[in-house]
């Protein structure tokens, strides 16, 4: 019944189509849908069988070309090292591509039912705590990019989502996304890439939590609390149809590993360097168990340093197996996820600076014990 | 026609302009673009995921970048 509701309503403006022609449309959709389907399930399988080769021909690659490198009488040892750098690269780098490819169409599908207009509405009144958790569970699936933070956060709270909760939503929103999760699956394995997703969406909530608790809502900057929200507000989404949803995932695909690519390969080159080269247990004083200072430290590097997920979890993932501990790792990671200069120039367009302030301090706070605590647990 | 594009400047809202841009010009629709980065005006229409595209005051698409068959359908064309 409500479909058929709106589409009276959008008749109204004379502009719209007759229903003849949406029952066109529909049948069109339904050829198209089914060949998505169609193409789907070879690629699939296609996908599957390339993922199986990739392990034994990075290996006979490598072996390959250390029987080549014999020709420059180089010292076996050097050989070794060339010869691991190599396999690394080759299987690691194809790797996480496929993944990428596979799991970015996926979110991206999913994500075509997520809007931050739904998002806010879903939010909008809800109480805190439950709505922290909500927050960051919603920050994890709608689709956004961190040039949009500042409409969104006007956005949020001018329709009463509590200022708490809009930061559970900003803080998990870049944190937990599916390129961290599938570089750390693919390189770490899934036990971490789990704890990382439960651990930064923790985070979220308790960081919003606690900006909550603090009433802050004066630190806004002046003109955010003046600000009244047009009409337009009340936007109405357009229908997607299962055809539309699979475009969606295909443009996710484009748009995102189009766009990270480059940096996974650059950071799994890195990696591999690291891994071929650098000795076993180097990092075990820098950024071992038993130093103490390396969490805090790593965080604060951290802060500051601007990359995204892909290019820095293959060079931390090379470092944990020279030693570097789990904790101060995750730390070092999530901070350069979660906190980024480029973010906080553009919030502080809508926040006043002790906000900003706290903001960065409290979940700089909340990832320093996320180290601690897997350094002591694990 | 009033055509308005909201966008603080990131790489899609630059792209969203174009698009409408060269949209008017093929059609030769009697339409005027601006390109509006002030986000409390940004704001003011409602919108929270840029590029938005707003014409005539009605807001007509948000958080991506239309094609050009949705601008043309947009100007009536």
């Amino acid at each position: 019944m409500k479909t058929i509701d709106e589409n009276s309503c959008a008749c109204n403006d004379g502009a719209c189509a007759p229903g003849a022609m949406n029952i066109g449309e529909n049948s069109e959709n339904r050829i198209t849908t089914a060949r998505y389907i169609l193409a789907g399930i070879p690629i699939l399988a296609v996908w599957w069988l390339l993922y199986e080769l990739l392990e034994p021909v990075a290996r006979w690659l490598a072996a390959h070309f250390a029987q080549y490198l014999t020709v420059f009488h180089l010292s076996p040892g050097v050989i070794e090292h060339l010869r691991s750098t190599v396999e690394f690269f080759f299987f690691e780098g194809p790797k996480v591509l496929m993944l990428l490819l596979l799991v970015v169409f996926g979110v991206g599908v999913v994500r075509s039912w997520f809007s931050p207009e739904k998002t806010r509405k879903i939010l909008a009144g809800k109480r805190e705590s439950a709505g922290n958790v909500l927050a960051a569970l919603l920050g994890v699936v709608t689709p956004f990019c961190s040039c949009s933070a500042c409409p969104l956060f006007i956005g949020f709270v001018s329709a009463s989502v509590p200022l708490g909760v809009t930061f559970s939503f900003l803080i998990s929103s870049p944190m937990v996304n599916e390129v961290a999760l599938v570089l750390l699956y693919g390189l770490f394995g899934w036990k971490i890439a789990a704890i990382y997703m439960s651990t930064g969406l923790v985070i979220a909530i308790i960081a919003g939590w606690t900006i909550g608790r603090l009433k802050m809502e004066h630190y806004l900057e002046d003109w955010v609390l003046e600000l009244q929200v047009g009409e337009s507000a009340a936007w109405e989404e357009e229908k997607k149809s299962f055809a539309d949803r699979i475009r969606y995932g295909l443009e996710a695909v484009r748009e995102i590993v189009g766009r990270v690519w480059i940096y996974v390969l650059l950071g799994i080159a890195v990696g591999a360097g690291i891994h071929g080269w650098v000795p076993t247990g180097t990092m075990a004083s820098i950024m071992g168990k038993s130093t103490w200072w390396s969490v805090p430290v790593a965080v604060l590097i951290g802060i500051p340093f601007y990359s995204n997920a892909a290019g820095i979890i293959p060079i931390v993932s090379a470092l944990m197996e020279k030693g570097a501990a789990l904790g101060t790792t995750l730390a070092f990671m999530m901070s350069v996820i979660a906190i980024s200069l480029p973010e906080m120039v553009i919030l502080r367009k809508v926040l006043k600076p002790r906000l900003l302030m706290i903001f960065a301090g409290v979940v700089a706070v909340g990832i320093i014990i996320v180290g601690y605590l897997f350094n002591v647990l694990i | 026609m009033e055509i308005k594009v909201l966008g603080p400047g990131c790489k899609k809202c630059h792209e969203t302009e174009k698009v409408v841009k060269e949209v008017v010009r093929e059609t030769g629709a009697d339409a005027s673009v601006e390109y509006i980065t002030d986000i409390a005006k940004i704001a003011g229409y409602g919108i929270f995921s840029t590029p938005g595209v707003v014409i005539d005051g009605k807001v007509k698409s948000t958080g991506k970048v239309p094609s050009k068959a949705e601008v043309k359908s947009w100007l009536g064309k």
